[in-house]
């Protein structure tokens, strides 16, 4: 009996939570809307958002892309298949790596930088502050660095798969002598710009809807919960 | 001073109201009402739901019980819009300020201003220079909040607070961890600002001695009750001996010195 009660209390209240998130995420795209008009609030975020985030998603491309490059070219070279590794790279990144990498990354900087500081804001009653004087939180601090999120992501994203291709090419072609000429033929001729390319850009717009989604919903639901 | 609902000398009335945070009960059934244009204070040792009380008058939290209403409208029964709109004619100072960090003192001043109005930015300018001027904090228009000391921090929310000339002002322990000259600066402030804006101030404090300085009307509360009420000469000769205790400081009384213990001996040489 027991079990049935503990199995129905944990449905029911994942439930109540799925319903909390899309509620909250409901909200804070209507919100978004709002900040259209007001660009300065927008630059701002996307600027410590995604600008900052630059350096470390250069870095990760540029050694991804390597790596690939690299374990791509021994075992291609088995088969005398090393001219396509232009093409191995470029599309494990823009179809798969680049979204998903780039995404990790994201939420592990921009992330955690924007739940301390909401954190912080809630520590120190500025939210507070300004439910008391008629702003909603919602629209004036989650509503920018989401749609920043989720502007900068697949930028991100891009800069990542296009880094990560120069370091396979960096390895492949400068140092273990593929040619260069097929490096890019293979790839121009082997990814199609609906399938990979595109599909690679939803991939990581679908992300950043839900990673920053989620993790404003962790800074803001003690808060949220503490009003009702 | 009866508890029936009179919106031309009643600003705030609160009936009946409880409140409680999981099992401990802040407010059981309490009746208060605060007069228009005069500096109410409610008072009580830390702990006894003062600022709970500020955050329900203000529409932050959902009483268990009992109704509060502000300016004749029942302040959990507005939808969010109207509750909005009431809002912008109640001012809050914060303990900590509530400034936003990433502005600066003037952009702080002028956000209410520029969020709810319509002005053009020389008027925002001149409304923002006026009321800093008020809080005597114009020169440090350009400094950011961490550059502010703990009591300018909590004038230039005083200023932000009067931007939208609110009908009142709730005072969340003004005075707490002030240096001699920043307090006396908030105290007359506090008064001063009533005075010539005409709006009503409400100001939760344990601090006994700057708030029944200014104090028009003065409530104790304690265990979720109203301990004592009535003007500073009445709560000074109040015959409560709860109310003697908090006023005067003394170490025991009716809250005793020590936390319900077993008996001292048995535990000393219990093996």
């Amino acid at each position: 009996m027991l079990f049935f009660q503990n199995l129905g209390n944990i449905t029911l209240s994942n439930f109540a939570k799925l319903g909390r998130s899309s509620f909250f995420l409901m909200h804070t795209l209507t919100a978004s809307i709002t900040v259209l008009p007001r660009p300065r609030l927008l630059t701002k975020q996307l600027y410590s958002i995604g600008v900052l985030s630059f350096l470390i998603i250069t870095i990760s491309g540029l050694f991804v892309g390597m790596v690939l490059g690299l374990q791509g070219y021994y075992i291609l070279s088995d088969f005398g298949a090393e001219e396509s590794l232009g093409m191995m790279v470029a599309a494990s990144l823009v179809r798969e790596l680049g979204p998903v990498v780039a995404a990790l990354l994201f939420a592990g900087r921009a992330g955690s930088a924007l739940t301390a500081e909401i954190g912080l804001m809630k520590a120190t009653e500025q939210l507070s502050g300004m439910e008391m004087m008629a702003i909603d939180p919602l629209k004036r601090i989650i509503a920018p660095r989401f749609l920043a999120g989720l502007i900068s992501m697949p930028l991100l994203a891009a800069l990542f798969s296009s880094v990560g291709v120069m370091g396979g090419h960096m390895v492949g072609v400068g140092m273990l002598g593929v040619d260069d000429g097929a490096y890019w033929s293979q790839m121009q001729a082997g990814l199609d710009f609906q399938k990979d390319i595109v599909n690679g850009i939803i991939k990581s717009i679908v992300l950043a809807l839900l990673f920053p989604g989620l993790l404003f919903l962790k800074a803001m639901m003690r808060f949220l919960l503490l009003k009702e | 001073m009866g508890n029936s609902v009179d919106s031309a000398t009643e600003i705030v009335s609160i009936q009946n109201l409880s409140f409680s945070r999981g099992d401990r009960k802040i407010f059981n059934n309490i009746s208060l009402s605060i007069p228009r244009g005069k500096i109410t204070a409610i008072m009580g040792p830390s702990g006894t739901g003062k600022t709970t009380l500020l955050k329900l008058i203000g529409g932050q939290l959902y009483p268990d019980q009992g109704s509060v209403t502000v300016d004749t409208k029942n302040v959990h029964q507005l939808n969010r819009a109207d509750l909005y709109t009431l809002r912008k004619r109640m001012g809050m100072l914060f303990q900590s300020g509530a400034l936003l960090t990433d502005l600066s003192v003037f952009d702080n001043v002028a956000l209410p201003l520029r969020e709810h109005t319509s002005l053009t930015e020389s008027m925002i300018r001149s409304l923002v220079l006026i009321k800093l001027q008020a809080v005597g904090l114009r020169g440090a228009r350009d400094l950011m909040p961490n550059e502010l000391s703990g009591g300018m921090a909590r004038r230039v929310a005083l200023a932000r607070a009067i931007a939208l000339d609110p009908m009142m002002i709730m005072y969340d322990e003004p005075f707490t961890g002030q240096d001699p000259i920043s307090l006396g600066t908030l105290v007359k402030l506090i008064k001063e600002m009533n005075k010539t804006l005409g709006h009503t101030s409400i100001i939760v404090s344990h601090d006994v001695e700057e708030t029944i300085g200014i104090a028009d009307y003065i409530y104790v509360l304690s265990d979720g009750k109203i301990a004592g009420q009535g003007n500073p000469e009445q709560i000074r000769n109040s015959d409560s001996e709860w109310v003697q205790q908090f006023m005067n400081g003394y170490a025991d009384g009716p809250v005793h010195f020590h936390y319900p213990a077993a008996n001292y001996n048995k535990d000393l040489f219990e093996i």
